[in-house]
């Protein structure tokens, strides 16, 4: 990796920002920049003055800003090549963004970068029912596409809560997961092709028609590559027929670890249910007010479980699952009453972490998995690290995967609680790896989560993710600075989290 | 979101609402996805989080010029995202306080402001626009067809029953309503005369003052409010039930004249009561017992809906006018992303009729797609607008349940309107 490590500079004041490192020079000359660039592109395609790109600055995590020295907004994929080609050339970072929903600051531009906006390219371009794909353009709202399949009895099974919002593109970056993924799999287990562009602007397309196709599986590299190998600029989803029947089960618990008990208990039986979901009272609240879906305000966690497949064996699992509830002591359950009030339980879940925006000015929004036997004991420990923080913690997660959602409330106008917030987080990401669980479940590690990176993973594991990112960018140009820690920044990190009166990677020379 | 307005203007009234709707919002992007403007754009400036990004910075004190200016014109005002946003931001509030602040730093070139300023002095003035009115519809025939779309073809007022009932509500003088469909309200009244309510004109009421509030002449708005609410409180005080709204842009308006004047000592409390009293016409029908009509159509007509933005996203009554018309036998054509704005909204296809006739194409093919014998929706400009791009008659849905009307007679109409232009995309 021998490039020399340069900073972005411009972090705005006040501001915890992780420094972006580049592994390149400055642009020579940014009025060089803007005109090889508007050769390129049409005339509002590319944005340059501050007052245009300030929105740009942040994604879903806004605590995390940096201003991008130029915003482009192509609408062919030809100008996709150009804008890389353009950057390539001159050694100017490129960070490609989606729908900005983004929860770990994957699409946190780079201050001396071009943000390249992949929002324009909203088309869906063929639907192959009898094949049950569908071919689409990165920026394509993942509802969107089962919505335009709905008609033929088809859905995109990955749901990540945000996707009303969040793009295909930016899905296939991140593997995004859902409520429906805990039986049908991550985005990786649903996507069939991709084309990318690399930063030389070479198309590449990985995947094919068949199942299995020879050589590495470079789809899966490029899915969770969080844009640091290629940008995506297009994408062949599989669709799933609608089953016969889903049906959502609501349990109401007087109790978080009782609530946790019985999703061990429920896959403990050999269900496999289309979600399994739990919120807690405050997440419970916030999403009520709202969708108003009814949803028991006083419950301390609810859990949603939701059934599909062949009518008589969901009515069969219902009562299985009823009587799981029952056996752990729900103080409620019962079935959606119709299929209006099973969209509104599910879109209360789906909406419930803006919802808490209700409760707290600001929320950070955590995402860990952990070894499902061990939910009850972590919810335990991060209620008792809350108390001790003095910061409200409200939890909504797909608990049926063990993926935790803590949502830490603070105010980010209160000097100090956005450390404090980033504090109890760093903690609790901690717990999750101690019980033998990982950082991050679906949310990408992007530029938040990087400093665990060097908890989760070795320095020699480390250098092997650097390698990949060199077989694709040599010039480390892509995203730089999210996802992979350099030795460097972990060997800091160490520095400051000394555990258990041992310092983390004590065989790194540290600066 | 964190925010750092300055202490000057977080220590005044619309400082602290700014600061406190800015902080709501945790920019989680999902009210993007509803926004009419950053579908057809894509660009995030365009989005609701955007222009609260926009609006934020302007406040923060940073430099917000022209480009500021032009993303928040573009914005309908139509308030998808608020139905959307999940963390109840109130982004229309918002974007009132956010134009008003760019129209004290940007000055418009001159051709701008004229055009704002005609609208300005001539819509909301029954009279005045009644003059352009008739002018525009004697040359229709002689004008480009592209225009003579736009002119809706002159309508012969309807009579208003005579009969006077205990039960009384009020009706909105309106602006420009009258002028082109005075059957909507002689519609209302006959409705209501069939309910046992009889429906009064108060004198000396005029335009909500929609139009000029969100035109950036705040002052102005305020003032037509005023003088509602004083042609209005004679009414109220000697009985009136309610203010029966048939226009929704309008009745959105009214709803918060008890927000909006709430600084005004000689007005606050006479606005609070009138805006607790209003109401769309469709929450009156919904509490009164409807057997007594029996609407003229039923049967026959396949109606497509479409529910303006002031009354789905502005009023929060989404599926209110469907159900009154499906519970009145109607049939109902499904209308796909009913949700979204047909880019009439005020002023705006006026403003910005680029942005403005993309929308209208997307929403007259909706809204064909199920093969509808009329259109029904809940504001005059929506009407007119969507008329001028369609062949299907476009009604008030009140006129649908007239008693007096039938839905055939309005299709030949409707048929009248030219359609040289294919309606695709
Ligand atoms: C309220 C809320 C709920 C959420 N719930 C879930 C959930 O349940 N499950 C889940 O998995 N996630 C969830 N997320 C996180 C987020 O929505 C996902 O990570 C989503 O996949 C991001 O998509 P996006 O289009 O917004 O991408 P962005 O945020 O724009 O970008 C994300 C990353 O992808 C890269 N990228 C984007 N497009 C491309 C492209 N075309 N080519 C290459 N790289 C690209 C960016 O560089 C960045 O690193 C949630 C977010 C929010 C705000
Ligand atoms: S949906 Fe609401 S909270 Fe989310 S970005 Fe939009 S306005 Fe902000
Ligand atoms: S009011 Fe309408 S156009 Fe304006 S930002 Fe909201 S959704 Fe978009």
């Amino acid at each position: 990796m021998g490039a020399i490590m340069i900073y972005c500079p411009n972090s705005p004041p006040g501001k915890t920002i992780m420094k972006t490192p580049v592994t390149n020079v400055q642009p020579r000359n940014r009025r060089e920049l803007i005109a090889a660039l508007q050769r390129v592109l049409p005339s509002q395609a590319l944005l340059s003055e501050t007052e245009d790109l300030r929105p740009y600055e942040c994604d879903g995590l806004s605590a995390y800003c940096e201003l991008p020295m130029l915003v482009a907004l192509p609408d062919t994929v030809e100008q996709v090549r150009a804008v890389l080609v353009a950057c390539h050339e001159r050694g100017v970072p490129v960070v490609a963004r989606g729908a900005g929903t983004g929860l770990s600051g994957g699409a946190l531009p780079c201050s001396n970068g071009v943000l390249l906006s992949l929002a324009k390219f909203n088309r869906i371009l063929e639907i192959d029912a009898a094949n049950r794909t569908a071919r689409v353009q990165p920026g394509v709202r993942n509802l969107a596409i089962s919505q335009a399949v709905a008609h033929l009895g088809l859905y995109y099974a990955p749901d990540p809560s945000s996707q009303i919002a969040c793009s295909i593109g930016g899905n296939v970056a991140e593997n995004a997961g859902g409520v429906h993924c805990l039986k049908y799999g991550l985005t990786v287990h649903n996507i069939q092709m991709l084309s990318f562009l690399t930063i030389e602007g070479e198309l590449i397309t990985v995947g094919g028609a068949a199942l299995d196709a020879p050589g590495y599986d470079l789809l899966a590299f490029m899915t969770g590559s969080e844009g640091l190998l290629g940008v995506i600029v297009e994408i062949t989803v599989k669709l799933l027929p609608q089953p016969e029947r889903a049906q959502v089960v609501l349990a109401a618990f007087d109790d978080v670890e009782k609530a946790g008990a019985a999703v061990a208990a429920i896959i403990g039986a050999g269900i496999v249910p289309a979600g399994l979901e739990m919120m807690d009272n405050l997440a419970i609240r916030a999403a009520e007010q709202f969708v108003h879906a009814g949803y028991p305000v006083d419950a301390e966690a609810i859990l949603l479980c939701e059934l599909d497949g062949v009518n008589e064996e969901v009515s069969e699992q219902i009562l299985q699952v009823r009587e799981i509830f029952q056996q752990c002591g729900a103080t409620e359950s019962h079935t959606a009453r119709d299929e209006r009030e099973r969209a509104l339980f599910w879109a209360g879940r789906k909406a419930a972490f803006p919802a808490v925006g209700r409760l707290a000015p600001d929320y950070y929004c955590m995402d860990g998995t952990i070894p499902r036997k061990h939910l009850a004991r972590v919810l335990r420990r991060i209620g008792e690290m809350s108390a001790e923080a003095g910061l409200a913690v409200a939890n909504v997660f797909h608990a049926g995967d063990g993926n935790l959602h803590p949502l830490i409330l603070y105010d980010a106008n209160k000097p100090g609680d956005l450390e404090r917030t980033e504090r109890l987080g760093a903690k609790i990401l901690e717990l999750c790896v101690a019980v033998g669980g990982t950082i991050t479940g679906e949310h990408g590690v992007g530029v938040e989560k990087i400093n665990q990176m060097c908890i989760q993973f070795s320095a020699s594991a480390l250098a092997q993710f650097h390698a990949l990112k060199h077989a694709f960018d040599p010039r480390g140009l892509l995203n730089p600075g999210k996802a992979v820690p350099t030795l460097q920044r972990c060997a800091e990190y160490g520095a400051m989290h000394v555990h258990g009166g041992k310092v983390l990677f004590p065989d790194l020379e540290r600066f | 979101m964190q925010t750092t307005l300055s202490d000057s203007l977080r220590s005044t009234p619309l400082g602290q609402e700014a600061d406190s709707i800015l902080r709501a919002c945790v920019h989680c992007g999902f009210c993007a996805a509803t926004c009419p403007t950053y579908g057809l754009l894509g660009d995030e400036l365009d989005s609701p989080r955007g222009r609260i990004y926009l609006i934020k910075q302007m406040l923060e004190g940073a430099t917000a010029g022209q480009n500021t200016q032009l993303h928040l014109d573009r914005c309908l005002a139509c308030r998808a995202c608020e139905t959307t946003c999940p963390s109840g931001v109130r982004y229309g509030r918002l974007l009132d306080i956010g134009r008003a602040a760019i129209e004290q730093r940007v000055r418009r070139p001159l051709p701008e402001q004229i055009k704002r300023h005609l609208l300005r002095v001539v819509i909301p003035y029954e009279r005045r626009f009644t003059v352009v009115l008739r002018v525009a519809q004697t040359l229709r025939a002689f004008l480009p067809p592209t225009w003579r779309r736009s002119i809706p073809p002159p309508q012969l007022p309807t009579s208003w029953p005579r009969s006077s009932h205990e039960r009384k509500m009020l009706a909105l003088a309106g602006c420009v309503q009258t002028p082109i469909a005075p059957n909507i309200d002689a519609a209302t009244a006959r409705v209501l005369d069939c309910l046992g309510i009889s429906l009064v004109r108060a004198s000396g009421g005029g335009c909500c003052g929609a139009l000029s509030y969100h035109l950036g002449a705040q002052e102005d708005g305020l003032e037509f409010a005023r003088r509602n609410i004083d042609a209005w409180w004679p009414h109220v005080e000697s009985g009136a039930e309610a203010i029966a709204i048939n226009a929704s842009g309008c009745g959105v308006m009214v709803k918060e004249y008890g927000h909006l004047l709430r600084e005004d000592p000689s007005y606050a409390e006479r606005a609070d009561r009138i805006s607790a009293m209003a109401m769309d016409i469709s929450e009156v029908l919904a509490k009164e017992n409807r057997a007594a009509l029996a609407p003229a159509g039923i049967g026959t007509a396949r109606i497509a809906f479409h529910s303006p933005c002031s009354l789905q996203h502005g009023q929060k009554l989404a599926g209110l006018v469907e159900s009154i018309l499906e519970s009145a036998g109607f049939e109902l054509t499904p209308v796909p992303d009913g949700h979204l704005c047909c880019g009439s909204a005020g002023s705006y296809s006026l403003l910005q009729p680029e942005l403005s006739r993309q929308l209208l194409l997307q929403r007259v093919l909706a809204l064909e797609s199920g093969q509808p014998t009329a259109i029904g929706t809940a504001n005059i400009g929506c009407l007119a607008h969507l008329q001028s791009r369609t062949s299907v008659p476009v009604r008030h849905w009140i006129e649908l349940l007239d008693p007096g009307a039938s839905v055939v007679s309005l299709r030949d109409e409707g048929a009248q309107v030219e359609l040289t232009e294919p309606t695709t995309l």
